[in-house]
């Protein structure tokens, strides 16, 4: 018995220690927290976000830093859970005395810290997909990454111009591939569209043969397919095997490189909308956003692998909240979060960005280029 | 009364330190957490280290109570306390409509069958979009409140879920030291040895299984009023995993033990933060270190040590006599 009370006292010990040791006082300089998922399964969200943040706030300190201080970055990953995500907004808001947040990288840590940020009234740009995070508008929350509603009001604007009325659509498991078959369902009938077959997968079957069967005996006109990871490139090749002939429609979840080897031949054809970072190369010299998708994608390139919309999100993140500093003339929050709000004309590599009261995204349809893959390679079509 | 000495220096601790640091993040944020991992981690320890019956599917029971509270008072607009107490009674139902069958399985096949389960559940949560949110998840979660006291603030939550854990604590220490506890030992002993003593084993491992069931439940609920938010992610395969490793970590069978091993797996990666990019490498060779060097678990082996040291240094004085 002894020992056991002997045991909980060094537990007790242990304790004090820990609380006495690590506070943290803020210094002269502009706090930047993050959260965002850099392991885990959503890790290809999450690494390259983080690692634009980190070039870019380097690269700002080497320049003097903003208003004349320093930036300083404190991130923490969440692994893409929103428990931890909750955690690390009070630590991020209580602890280091953040002045301004920018993630998390997933729609579900996102909407989970939501509450909080509300009640710490914190500015918080998000760098998640779902609708659901500036829809209600909320005062302290914003989102640079375009929305899945978008995506499909862009796919079927598109089919209604090439004349389809009736689509198949073929989503996954994960919680970008529900929200965007939610959102095209809701979306369909205002394009004139009857979505005649509605099929779902788990994301890591190694085969979709059976659903696509289905799709085979109705009578689609075409297949849109919402998901991302290696599912779509699977479905795409299935499509193939199976010798139907229907013109395929993707999501921007798949807007990269990768969709392209992963599907082969197959992916010829297939039209897709995404953010014109997937595209810079491909974009006219008097785009308006082909210096800043350029500049990005260089300096991206030349530390790191190739360039993804996700880290362009936390790029666009960044330079809102660097603005809005200015703007603000400093980090007082609640003139930091009017900036924000009123941030027009930002050209960044997601689009151009014209926020207001009631959109915290400030991004319009039109920020989405419509692809066609030909030959392997992206082209733009008009 | 010093068979419960232990207990009373707990809550003694865990009730003054919010006193002398009443808005510390480690004790009022990551503290609600590690006490919503003591309830968890000591029921999860009847099971598993008294009882000797292993369940990978523990996060399961834990969501359900959770997604009952979130559903019940988001979507039916019902009372905080009545919800939980409905989450509590659907999981006794499901715990022991599952535990029949599950619990005539031994070793890797239960294993796998509890494994089974949880991930069942955790894909109902994702798919049942609907009713649970899907995968984006259920949010605007009203509180608690206990009689007009709204509880809304960290160190309010600290205060109910450290009651709540030192209750667990409590009726556990109880429940083994009593007729039926040694009932529970008696099975993880040998079943065969148990049934000659007039033990009915099945159902005392069935009554071990809903019991850890049900506590799971009533803390899911308080997690989910706590965050006023849940999503599938927060009760995956994982966080099961995680769960059991608290109780192999802290010691089997060993109450203390698991309480132990549930606050040094919460609070381990908030501290190992400051190793940045490392800080998983550091958390595996720990826990890896702790297994080799001491099989029976951090808080049996410390305690050995820690008798064997005093036997050192004050060899003369007399051996507490309160040995069990």
């Amino acid at each position: 018995m002894r020992s056991k009370i002997a045991t909980l006292l060094s537990i007790t010990s242990l304790c004090c220690s820990i609380m006495i040791s690590s506070q943290v006082y803020a210094g002269d300089t502009i706090k930047i927290g993050s959260f965002l998922a850099v392991t885990g399964g959503a890790s290809f969200l999450g690494d390259p976000e983080l690692k634009t943040l980190q070039m870019y706030i380097d690269k700002l300190n080497k320049e003097g830093g903003v208003l004349g201080k320093k930036i300083e970055l404190v991130h923490y990953d969440t692994g893409g859970n929103p428990k931890k995500a909750v955690n690390f907004i009070k630590r991020l808001v209580k602890k280091d005395r953040v002045d301004v947040i920018i993630g998390g990288s997933t729609s579900g840590t996102t909407l989970a810290v939501a509450p909080l940020v509300k009640k710490f009234k914190i500015p918080m740009i998000s760098l998640a997909g779902s609708i659901k995070i500036v829809e209600p508008t909320q005062k302290w929350l914003f989102k640079v990454p375009h929305t899945d509603r978008m995506a499909a009001a862009k796919v079927f604007a598109d089919m209604q111009k090439r004349g389809f009325t009736k689509v198949a659509l073929i989503s996954g498991s994960g919680g970008f591939d529900k929200s965007g078959r939610t959102q095209s369902l809701a979306l369909a009938s205002k394009y004139n569209i009857q979505i005649v077959a509605d099929e779902s997968y788990g994301n890591k079957d190694t085969d979709m043969t059976a659903q696509l069967t289905k799709i085979r005996a109705s009578d689609a006109q075409a297949i849109l397919n919402f998901g991302f990871g290696k599912a779509p490139a699977i479905v795409t090749k299935n499509i193939k095997q199976l010798g139907i002939k229907l013109p395929i429609y993707q999501s921007h979840g798949v807007a990269s490189k990768k969709y392209i080897e992963l599907s082969g031949d197959a992916a010829n054809g297939v039209r897709l909308p995404a953010a014109a970072i997937v595209v810079a190369n491909e974009l006219a010299d008097n785009d308006i956003q082909k210096k800043v998708t350029m500049a990005y994608k260089t300096q991206y390139e030349a530390k790191y692998d190739q360039v993804s919309s996700f880290g362009a999100h936390a790029y666009d993140a960044l330079m809102i909240t660097l603005k809005a500093i200015k703007q603000a003339k400093g980090v007082d929050k609640k003139a930091l979060r009017t900036a924000i709000e009123r941030t027009q004309n930002y050209v960044g590599a997601g689009g151009i960005f014209n926020m207001s009261a009631d959109d915290h995204m400030g991004l319009k349809e039109d920020s989405f280029k419509l692809l066609e893959i030909v030959d392997g390679r992206w082209q733009i079509v008009n | 009364m010093k068979r419960l000495s232990g207990f009373y220096l707990l809550s003694l601790v865990a009730l003054i330190l919010p006193q002398i640091f009443p808005d510390n993040y480690y004790l009022t944020v990551v503290g609600v957490f590690a006490t919503l991992h003591i309830i968890l981690a000591v029921g999860l320890n009847l099971l598993m280290g008294y009882c000797g019956q292993i369940s990978l599917g523990h996060a399961a029971f834990f969501g359900l109570g959770a997604y009952s509270s979130a559903i019940l008072t988001t979507r039916y607009q019902l009372d905080p306390w009545l919800a939980m107490i409905s989450g509590m009674v659907l999981v006794f139902i499901i715990a022991n409509l599952i535990a029949r069958p599950i619990l005539k399985l031994k070793g890797h096949y239960l294993a796998m069958a509890t494994l089974g389960f949880g991930i069942i559940v955790h894909i109902i949560f994702v798919q049942t979009e609907a009713l649970s949110g899907g995968p984006d998840g259920l949010g605007d979660i009203p509180t608690l409140s206990i009689a007009g006291w709204a509880v809304d603030s960290d160190i309010r939550w600290y205060y109910v879920t450290t009651i709540s854990a030192l209750g667990t604590i409590l009726l556990s220490l109880n429940l083994i030291a009593s007729r039926s506890g040694r009932a529970i030992r008696a099975v993880h002993g040998s079943e065969f040895a148990a049934q000659m003593m007039g033990i009915n084993s099945n159902k005392t491992k069935v009554m071990v299984f809903v019991f850890a069931a049900v506590l799971a439940s009533f803390a899911g609920s308080l997690f989910a009023y706590q965050q006023n938010f849940v999503s599938p992610d927060s009760f995956s395969f994982f966080f099961s995993i995680e769960l059991v490793t608290m109780v192999v970590l802290g010691g089997m069978a060993s109450t203390y033990g698991a309480v132990f091993g549930a606050i040094l797996l919460t609070f381990l990666p908030e501290l190992l933060i400051v190793f940045e990019d490392y800080e998983m490498l550091v958390y595996g060779a720990i826990l890896m270190l702790v297994m080799i060097f001491m099989p029976q678990g951090l808080f049996i082996s410390l305690g050995h040590q820690l008798t064997q040291l005093k036997k050192n240094y004050w060899p003369n004085k007399k051996p507490a006599g309160d040995q069990q």
